[in-house]
């Protein structure tokens, strides 16, 4: 049962990456030529053909395409034109940091966005979950990178509280090395994470609530309360149980929703991320690490799809992958 | 139908026959849009900003597009309140001595034209494919489905972002590419309001009379999925705006001669850390004035005309 799941998802994952590889390779190679952002403005023209043909770039279209899927295929996404390493490699070597940020405001969201979300569900009528309803609108009203500038300002500029770029310094834990080691990184975490999770907290509130409220009306749980159950098992015991399956979909959207805000988030803080290196990517006219990051985040989100569906099946027994 | 039902159209049957405007007054929407405050003051504040956007250039104290009408000697100067401001500008003034209210309220009209035109062509193009889909069935329907499940599991953050990246920065390319990322939402709600309606009978009654398919489309499929469009819409013109916003502080957005509200914020990034924060800061919260009075609108619609959706 798994297994045969386990293959029409693979095949699935092929046909996505074929679909995207192609996209990305028509589009990225109608991007200007990145030839002139790699030399000089008065290269000589020997010079600029040698570099042409060093990067095959005189060959006709199809077999540029055909060479370029048979490297993707070995994970092969060519150099970066800057940087002058394998581009897979650098996005590699920069995951880690776009995780520590994703990690953190995921834990912000999850707690805030489902105990927030519960509540303005199980009392409707209370005031302070009309004021947590309003102020989810406000949330998803406002543009992440203006609460990072909000921040930055205040926080730093202002109160001198936390430092305003970078990842500080790196602790290990478990062999990698990462922020979430040292106070310094935390310190240099913590307003990134913020700015990240600011939008995705008020989403979550508003879908947990919706559930809470479609749950609160059913039958099995005014039988719940009328045995004695106490309100808060009623709550996080019968009623979040049910509403599972759409928050755990959720999350998985909104992770990868989370990895593509990186790139904004980690622009306005100088962190290191893969979302950084995408940006100075694109205004670079970087095509290998275009391609490798579109495909490395294509197969994550089908990654994260994948498990979100094996988790329906520990959720609810009833789904049959 | 509607004879009995509270708040229903038809109060006395048989009156004289009510124009529209009369016919709206009573109607139920209207009674429950009088009772909600944050109905009223959404919509207030939707049209405080439509009326700034269109009369604006006529009250602003400066154009910020002519260049003759700045000086350099009126840099950096901190909003009026504050020490060393003037009245003369009121939030205070970027790098090159403009005044950055006369600069929102300019940048105010691209970003609301983007969005409101944007979404335009969003629904257009959804609607017809959903249509399409719905209507035709098949091969066509299948992959236009599974074009849509693909392009849902990406951020569509991410794609305008790559889109952009491709086409270069301009207006007309920021509408194309919130018309390629907006149509799916549309597509996906016509194809299964279709799907529901081409069972009932009175469009099968329709295709036996021998009305042409797109007769029955027009006068029959189209005004069921109406009100989702509209509630849909709405929310998208808010995310459209928060788009267009986000891509052009990332420099991949509207071109420099166009500078949007996002725009203004990205140059007042430059000058943020040395405490000018009011470059930055204002434009970014009229963008959060726009995009929450949009909001709350949607959301007061969305429990109205389509309580499903709740």
């Amino acid at each position: 049962m798994v297994l045969k799941f386990l293959v029409r998802r693979i095949f699935q994952l092929l046909i996505v990456l074929l679909v995207v590889s192609s996209i990305v390779f028509f589009v990225t190679s109608v991007i200007g030529n990145p030839v002139h952002t790699m030399l000089p403005e008065r290269a000589a023209q020997e010079l600029v053909d040698q570099v042409v043909r060093q990067l095959g770039l005189d060959k006709p279209l199809y077999v540029q395409y055909l060479i370029f899927l048979r490297n993707a295929l070995r994970g092969d996404f060519g150099r970066s034109y800057t940087h002058f390493q394998p581009a897979l490699k650098l996005i590699f070597s920069r995951f880690p940091a776009t995780m520590e940020i994703v990690a953190v405001s995921m834990l912000m969201t999850v707690v805030l966005g489902i105990s927030l979300g519960v509540y303005a569900g199980a009392h409707p009528k209370r005031r302070l979950s009309k004021i947590v309803m309003g102020g989810s609108i406000a949330g998803i009203s406002l543009p992440s990178f203006w609460v990072g500038m909000v921040l930055i300002f205040f926080f730093s500029v202002r109160m001198g509280w936390f430092p305003v770029s970078g990842r500080g310094q790196l602790g290990t834990i478990l062999g990698i090395p990462t922020s979430l080691a040292t106070v310094s990184g935390w310190r240099h975490i913590l307003l990134p994470s913020i700015t990240l999770a600011s939008i995705n907290i008020a989403t979550v509130i508003r879908l947990v609530r919706a559930g809470m409220l479609e749950t609160m009306r059913q039958d099995y749980i005014k039988f719940a309360k009328a045995k004695g159950v106490n309100s808060r098992d009623v709550l996080y015991k019968h009623a979040l149980k049910n509403i599972m399956i759409p928050v755990v979909t959720m999350f998985g959207l909104q992770l990868g929703e989370m990895i593509a805000f990186t790139t904004i988030t980690e622009t306005i803080f100088a962190w290191p991320g893969m979302g950084k290196l995408l940006i100075d990517a694109i205004n670079n006219l970087d095509r290998p690490i275009v391609s490798a990051y579109l495909l490395f985040v294509a197969v994550l989100f089908v990654v994260i799809n994948f498990v979100v569906d094996l988790l329906y099946t520990l959720i609810d027994p009833r789904v049959e992958l | 139908m509607s004879d009995g039902v509270p708040g229903a159209r038809r109060i006395h049957p048989g009156s004289v026959k009510q124009t529209r405007t009369q016919q709206f007054l009573r109607s139920e929407f209207f009674h429950n849009y009088k009772r909600s405050p944050t109905a009223i003051a959404s919509s207030l504040m939707i049209l405080f900003v439509v009326l700034v956007a269109v009369l604006g250039p006529f009250v602003t104290p400066q154009d910020p597009y002519s260049l003759a009408g700045l000086s350099l000697a009126d840099a950096y100067k901190p909003p009026a309140w504050a020490q060393g401001g003037e009245v003369r500008f009121l939030l205070g003034t970027d790098q090159q001595g403009r005044d950055i209210l006369s600069a929102i309220v300019y940048g105010s009209r691209i970003s609301l034209f983007i969005g409101f035109v944007g979404v335009f062509f969003a629904a257009a193009f959804g609607i017809v494919v959903g249509l399409v889909a719905g209507y035709k069935g098949g091969r066509i329907e299948s992959l236009i489905m599974r074009v849509a499940d693909i392009q849902l599991s990406f951020p569509s953050m991410l794609i305008a972002l790559f889109l952009m990246t491709t086409f270069g920065r301009s207006v007309g390319n920021i509408l194309v590419a919130l018309t390629l990322i907006g149509w799916v939402r549309y597509a996906r709600i016509v194809r299964g309001e279709v799907l529901s309606v081409k069972k009932k009978e009175y469009v099968e009654a329709a295709k036996v009379i021998g009305f042409s398919e797109l007769t029955i489309i027009f006068k029959h499929v189209l005004p069921n999925v109406l009100t989702s469009v509209i509630v849909l819409s709405t929310i998208q013109v808010g995310s459209f705006i928060l788009i267009e916003a986000t891509l052009s502080f990332l420099g991949m957005g509207v071109p420099v001669t166009r500078p949007s509200l996002g725009m203004l914020c990205s140059e007042g990034f430059a000058v943020l850390y040395s405490g000018l924060w009011w470059v930055s800061f204002f434009p970014g919260l009229y963008i959060v004035f726009i995009v929450f009075g949009i909001n709350l609108f949607g959301d007061f619609l969305r429990d109205e005309l389509n309580p499903r959706l709740k």
